[in-house]
């Protein structure tokens, strides 16, 4: 690896740049079996704001936003080694809970996935489980909040007790973030929200992820690279599972150091 | 953004869709395709005759079996038989003899007497013909002493004559006056001339009777197979009497049970004739005649039951009886209650399935308790929680070799285990359920995880993905999801419980269980051993039982699977 690591080549100046990050990692390693898909990642993700994961299919940016919420370790045979902590806290600590990890770390899927309930019932779900909610009243306006939040509320506030599947792809998309987002997580993950949305569903997608990012850090994997240029205020880069450059969303667009980077963003290959 | 090279030359010439070469390819593709489809059909109509001939054959039998003929009667109810102790108490009313109370009035109703007429009358009548009016005069014993009017079980042969089994009768007008000698016992007919046509019809008859004898016997003569001559030896004994009627020509015909019989109804009464000549009849009196006055013309009849006497079940006295009642309009077809309301019998009128439905119920009550808690959460944790080594590869192997084992060898560890080792009783739904829970068990399991399989992994990544506990997750979103899938493998599963046979006979549920079992440790029998037993019994009437039997195993069966389809129709969820 002759190439210096990305974060070292991040822009102090950046108004967003981390002081107090939320999620750190340093040198995390994924294997899948003998295969390594993760070659010494570090980065830091701001408090707030969205952070976006770009780079060609199979670089490793999904696997890394997966190692957040550990929802890897569903997978038998992966292994993670190296750091990575969510405000200090170290989650691969063998004593934390992964359930009360993934309360604090939403995830919104590539596919909107629903639960085939009910939308209030899909809304209710975390917070039931996680107790969230005192009383039904209380629960009412949780959901009734969130659904707010994702800006679905004014589209189905007249039929909450329909099948959340019966929605547009881009409803249910925004029903899966107002899911995630009912369980107050600090940090929410986006694996590739928009790809199996049409372009004006993908647009209400982006307006809702900016109006969040002021409460949420909020970190999105795209395969899109105006996507990233729209939503994101930083930017990282992966290629062949390593981490290439990171750092502000118009630095990495306008001025990339690494030439991979350049290459990439310029359509030389991917 | 890859580079795409053309190379010069690469593309293939423009194929030509005109040429003979092209045409023939598209017209061998059409035939091939045609070919095809009429295989396809061929084996629907193939699949569907043996269907539809399987189920015609068994509604054709079975059908028969939900109807039975009863007698209604008036039948007077006297102390001394209704209440043998005379003291009223319901002991001795319930010991009374109704059968013999509900004979004696037929047997009054017939006008006939004597020990052979009882005993044609007990054939006819059931030996339950007396259950209807037992049941009255214990529920209300003022009734002794009065004339009660009570429907009466006819026996199975009769039940079957009616049924169509028994023989055509025809009858003509007696065209002479005709004077009988006497009202009962032997009686001659004398109408002149009257008798002429059965005369010439019956000789007919005993010729062709002696040709296809005579027939029969040179083919058994004419085998090399002593067993097969010896078979010979008994037709030849039948054929001096037909040879006598055939050849002769004298004026009195003596008739013979191997040709139809003659009879003569006159006066109220009926006479079995055994000699006949153009003018005159002579025969026993079946039913006594009410006078010996001389007939009119017109007033009475000469009947003819045209299947020979030998090839029936019924006699010609009981034809003679049941014809009677019939003709009086006192015998009703029903629906065959007792057929769902009681047990197991000898006598196949009294026979019912509701014995091995229960049994069959109570057997599946303990499979279902068994097999559902236990397949569900084996194929949960094998699904999802087991980890993945060599032991539980080897436990799914196992369990998918299972699914395959013969139903019988379930039935023989069931003997050896649960009746040998821990002593559980024999016969009894409780052992029987345990049996067929070992045999549907795999089912059970390899369709819940099938069904578990089926549910999409998004549902759980998003339950995991909102904080949900792996087990939550399962619990809450996957398992109601694969539900519809574990109810449909579960009822499959029962309805091949339901159909199984094979188990049961090991651990001793084949048994004649008269009794509608109460509980889960009493003898029972099922309902696909029940056919079983009745298919191995030689009366007519269980033949149709049998098949009776077997509409209504099909009935449940079907209606299980509706039961299944509906389930995954009504829950079947997209997403």
């Amino acid at each position: 690896m002759d190439m210096m690591t990305a974060h070292q080549t991040r822009s102090l100046t950046e108004a967003a740049s981390a002081a107090n990050p939320k999620v750190v990692a340093r040198e995390v390693e994924v294997y899948y079996g003998e295969k390594r898909a993760l070659n010494k990642v570090s980065v830091d993700v701001p408090d707030r704001g969205v952070m976006a994961f770009i780079g060609p299919s199979g670089c490793g940016k999904s696997t890394f936003l997966r190692c957040i919420n550990r929802m890897n370790d569903t997978i038998s045979t992966c292994r993670v080694t190296g750091k990575i902590t969510i405000e200090d806290q170290d989650i691969y600590d063998p004593e934390l809970d992964v359930v009360q990890l993934r309360a604090r770390v939403g995830m919104v899927f590539q596919k909107p996935n629903p639960f085939p309930k009910s939308i209030f019932e899909n809304v209710a779900y975390g917070p039931r489980i996680h107790g969230l909610a005192k009383s039904k009243a209380d629960l009412e306006v949780l959901v009734q909040d969130s659904l707010q939040k994702a800006s679905l509320w004014n589209e189905v506030k007249d039929r909450l007790h329909e099948s959340g599947t019966g929605l547009s792809g881009g409803q249910q998309q925004r029903l899966c973030i107002a899911r995630a987002i009912a369980v107050s997580p600090d940090v929410i993950l986006m694996d590739e929200p928009c790809s199996a949305l049409d372009p004006i569903a993908t647009a209400r997608v982006e307006e809702l992820i900016d109006e969040l990012r002021n409460n949420f850090c909020i970190i999105i994997v795209t395969h899109s690279m105006q996507q990233a240029a729209r939503v994101s205020q930083r930017t990282a880069f992966f290629h062949l599972g390593t981490l290439v450059e990171e750092g502000a969303t118009q630095t990495i667009f306008t001025n990339p150091t690494d030439q991979r980077t350049q290459d990439y963003i310029t359509g030389r290959f991917g | 953004m890859t580079d795409v090279s053309v190379l010069p030359g690469s593309h293939p010439t423009r194929r030509d869709l005109t040429s003979e070469d092209a045409r023939a390819r598209v017209r061998r593709r059409y035939r091939s395709e045609a070919r095809f489809r009429w295989y396809g059909i061929a084996a629907l109509v193939v699949t569907t005759i043996f269907l539809v001939t399987l189920i015609a054959d068994i509604l054709i039998k079975g059908l028969p079996a939900f109807t039975q003929h009863s007698l209604s009667i008036d039948v007077p109810v006297t102390a001394e038989m209704a209440d043998p102790e005379g003291n009223r108490s319901e002991q001795s009313l319930r010991s009374g003899d109704y059968t013999g109370l509900v004979r004696n009035a037929v047997k009054a109703e017939l006008g006939v007497d004597g020990r052979v007429a009882t005993g044609h009358i007990s054939k006819i009548l059931s030996t339950g013909a007396g259950d209807a009016l037992r049941r009255a005069v214990v529920a209300d014993p003022s009734l002794i002493g009065q004339t009660v009017k009570t429907t009466a079980l006819l026996s199975d042969d009769a039940d079957l004559y009616y049924k169509g089994v028994g023989t055509v009768i025809e009858r003509a007008d007696g065209a002479a006056a005709a004077k009988p000698s006497d009202v009962k016992g032997e009686i001659t007919v004398t109408a002149p001339g009257a008798f002429a046509a059965e005369v010439a019809s019956l000789r007919e008859r005993a010729a062709t009777t002696l040709k296809e004898l005579e027939a029969q016997i040179a083919l058994y003569d004419g085998s090399s197979d002593q067993a097969v001559r010896d078979r010979a030896t008994p037709l030849k004994e039948q054929l001096p009497p037909l040879q006598a009627i055939a050849a002769n020509a004298a004026a009195e015909l003596p008739l013979d049970p191997h040709i139809s019989s003659f009879l003569v109804a006159i006066n109220g009464g009926i006479v079995k004739v055994s000699k006949l000549s153009g003018d005159v009849a002579t025969g026993t009196a079946l039913i006594p005649l009410k006078t010996a006055d001389a007939a009119a013309a017109g007033t009475w009849q000469r009947v003819t039951y045209v299947t020979p006497e030998a090839d029936r079940k019924v006699d010609d006295s009981k034809v003679a009886f049941l014809d009677r009642v019939q003709t009086d309009g006192n015998v009703s077809r029903g629906l065959n209650t007792l057929f769902f309301t009681s047990g197991d019998s000898r006598e196949p009128e009294m026979a019912g399935i509701r014995g091995a439905l229960v049994g069959s119920i109570l057997t599946l009550a303990v499979t279902l308790a068994l097999c559902l808690p236990i397949g569900v959460m084996a194929a949960i944790y094998l699904e999802e929680f087991a980890s993945k080594n060599w032991f539980t590869d080897l436990i799914e192997i196992n369990i998918n070799n299972l699914a395959a084992v013969p139903s019988i060898v379930f039935g023989l560890l069931g003997l050896a285990v649960f009746l040998n080792f821990f002593g559980l009783p024999r016969s009894a739904p409780v052992v029987g359920g345990l049996v067929l829970a070992l045999l549907v068990l795999p089912t059970i399991i390899i369709a819940s995880r099938a069904a578990l399989r089926a549910v999409p992994p998004s549902i759980k990544e998003a339950a995991l993905g909102v904080g949900a506990s792996h087990q939550q997750a399962i619990f809450h979103h996957v398992l109601p999801l694969a539900m519809p899938g574990i109810m449909t493998g579960t009822i499959i599963g029962m309805a091949h419980a339901l159909g199984e046979t094979a188990p049961l006979l090991m651990i001793g549920m084949v048994a004649f269980i008269v009794d509608i079992p109460g509980g889960f440790t009493d003898s029972a029998t099922a309902l696909p051993v029940q056919i079983y037993l009745w298919s191995d019994l030689p009366e007519a009437a269980f033949k149709q039982k049998t098949a009776a039997a077997i509409i209504v195993l099909l009935m449940v069966l079907f209606v299980m699977n509706g039961l299944a389809i509906w389930l995954r129709k009504r829950f079947e969820r997209r997403w």
